[in-house]
């Protein structure tokens, strides 16, 4: 029982931050019908912009904890947004009314670039940086003196992750700028006739991915300690795996895709063999898109946004 | 019927041609509406009349020509810049927000408004439509045809346009609606003043509706002139009244 629940807290943990990419995935396919295969990258762009943050506000002498994080996911935030809308205005545009194959070729290359960048610019061995946030509660103990814990880390991107999605819901339902993404992803032709400006909703759409993709890299910098270039390449295909899991198009879709995959993950390596964790996690996608082929919360039609 | 300068161009359309690709949909097309003047456009199904809207909307824009707002030029802009110059369209289709609410559908319609006006413009539309008023929550995708049509000119008006364009709103409804709508659409232009460009399959009530009219034939004005005189034309008679 003891480990069980330690489980269930790492798989959580895992998929709040593939959730957090998988909503990037998600919101450009619903409003612009494209995979955004060069979103992992933007997710390890922004941890690098984590790491290189943290270590030079420890280096000026900042040493409060929480002013940090704050500084750090607002910079990674808007420079991995600056990211975002570099490339759907420079690559994506120009694209937008080219046979799909083009966009797709152009995204899996424009990955490749972006990796070979950070590798050339940053280097390519593993950084790490030492642990920042330590301690936590003990939940409980088993009864072989196993300790379930629940450190600060794992309570803050808990509690990061609800902010930012209860936050999206209501940007996305509630404001005209959620409204716009809404009308453009149903009909473009009938929201730019109401007055909506289309290119600047989807580049708007496409900030905001990158900018929640930032805040998993910040995480994962903050959770695990050690990142390298090739951060994006796996994380950006569970987490795709992870909005195709939930319904790609579909928000809460994505969240919940990737908490499914956080805990499969987390529980294969906990009661199976780790090693074989990815296989398991796939395995379960076939098996939820064989039951249901437009995912756990997609509609047939696609909800989009 | 007093109009506010009737006569003054709200649109001027000089010799527009426009085309999908290598298929040509207008041919050279001259066309206006005055200030306050409500303007019927007929012609038989494929002429080109959803596109002449369409392309005084900048989707697709026109190939070669003009056309003018209010003497500004606005034939390059994009679709969003010449809603903002006071162009608000209920096209062919309707093309509802299936899923939003018609509060949301009309929101979307007052996009471009002063968000000051809102209250007001909500409460002409529903005053306008009352069956709106009760299915203000219900999803634009379970109304019907006939709702849907008052929430596309609804949300047309919430914009606050000075130019209305509205492409077969009577496709589909039974006689008392369309009766309905298109007393809608005279009490709109006597109001408020709102000049409006009207494509309609129903020549007979949109000659008795309008000011002027065109007919089009194969992408080509082939006529124009007064409403009641085209009314009474023996080729608009045959063609495009029954006979
Ligand atoms: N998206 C498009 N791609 C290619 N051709 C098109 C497209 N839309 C319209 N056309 C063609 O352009 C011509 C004019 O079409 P349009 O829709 O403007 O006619 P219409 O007068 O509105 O007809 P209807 O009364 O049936 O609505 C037609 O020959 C049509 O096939
Ligand atoms: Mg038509």
């Amino acid at each position: 029982m003891a480990y069980f629940l330690q489980q269930l807290i790492n798989g959580l943990t895992l998929g709040a931050i593939y959730g957090l990419i998988a909503i990037g995935y998600t919101m450009v396919y619903g409003i612009i019908g494209m995979i955004n295969f060069a979103h992992g990258e933007i997710y390890m762009i922004g941890a690098f912009v984590g790491l290189i943050g943290l270590l030079a506000l420890g280096a000026v002498g900042i040493a409060s904890v929480p002013l940090m994080l704050v500084l750090v996911i607002l910079g990674a935030m808007t420079i991995a947004g600056l990211y975002g809308w570099t490339i759907e205005r420079l690559i994506y545009r120009p694209l937008r009314s080219a046979p799909r194959l083009a966009p797709l070729i152009s995204a899996l290359g424009l990955s490749i670039a972006l990796q070979q960048y950070v590798q050339l610019t940053q280097g390519g061995r593993v950084k790490t940086l030492a642990p920042m946030m330590q301690g936590g509660f003990v939940l409980m103990r088993g009864g072989d003196g196993f300790a379930v814990s629940l450190n600060f880390l794992q309570i803050f991107v808990f509690l990061l992750t609800i902010v930012l999605m209860t936050g999206l819901t209501l940007l996305i339902q509630r404001t005209a700028l959620g409204r716009a993404q809404r009308a453009v992803a149903a009909d473009p032709t009938m929201a730019a006739l109401c007055g909506v400006d289309v290119d600047r909703t989807i580049s708007v759409t496409f900030v905001i991915g990158a900018a929640l993709a930032a805040v998993a890299g910040v995480m994962v910098v903050l959770y695990y300690g050690v990142i390298d270039f090739r951060l994006g390449f796996l994380a950006g295909l569970k987490a795709f795996t992870a909005a195709v899991l939930g319904g790609v198009g579909s928000l809460p879709g994505a969240v919940l895709g990737g908490l499914v995959l956080g805990l499969v993950e987390s529980f294969w390596s906990g009661y199976a063999d780790a090693a074989y964790k990815d296989v398991a996690a796939y395995a379960i996608l076939v098996l939820v898109l064989v039951v249901r082929p437009s995912g756990l919360l997609g509609r047939p039609e696609i909800e989009k946004v | 019927m007093a109009l506010p300068a009737v006569g003054a161009a709200m649109l001027e359309i000089e010799n527009v041609s426009a085309a999908y690709g290598p298929v040509r949909a207008l041919d050279g097309v001259n066309l206006n509406v005055g200030m306050g003047e409500i303007v019927t456009l007929i012609g038989a199904n494929g002429a080109g009349k959803t596109t002449l809207l369409m392309t005084i909307c900048g989707r697709p824009s026109a190939k070669a020509g003009r056309i003018k707002l209010k003497g500004q030029d606005i034939t390059a802009l994009p679709t969003h810049r010449i809603a903002a110059l006071g162009v608000a369209h209920a096209p062919e289709g309707r093309h509802i927000f299936a899923r939003m609410s018609v509060r949301e559908n009309l929101q979307l319609g007052a996009t471009l408004a002063a968000p000051a006006n809102f209250a007001r413009n909500l409460d002409r539309v529903l005053t306008l439509f009352p069956r709106l008023a009760e299915r203000i929550d219900q999803r634009g995708g379970t109304l019907s045809g006939g709702e849907q049509q008052m929430v596309a000119i609804g949300r047309a008006l919430m914009a606050e346009p000075d130019l209305l364009l509205l492409d077969e709103p009577s496709l589909g409804l039974a006689p008392l609606v369309v009766r309905q709508i298109f007393a809608a659409i005279g009490q709109i232009n006597r109001e408020r003043g709102t000049s409006i460009l009207l494509v309609e399959q129903n020549a007979h009530h949109a000659l008795a509706l309008a000011h002027r009219g065109y007919v089009l034939v194969a992408g080509e004005i082939a006529l124009e002139g007064k409403a009641a005189d085209l009314a009474v034309n023996p080729q608009v008679r045959d063609a495009y009244l029954g006979g």
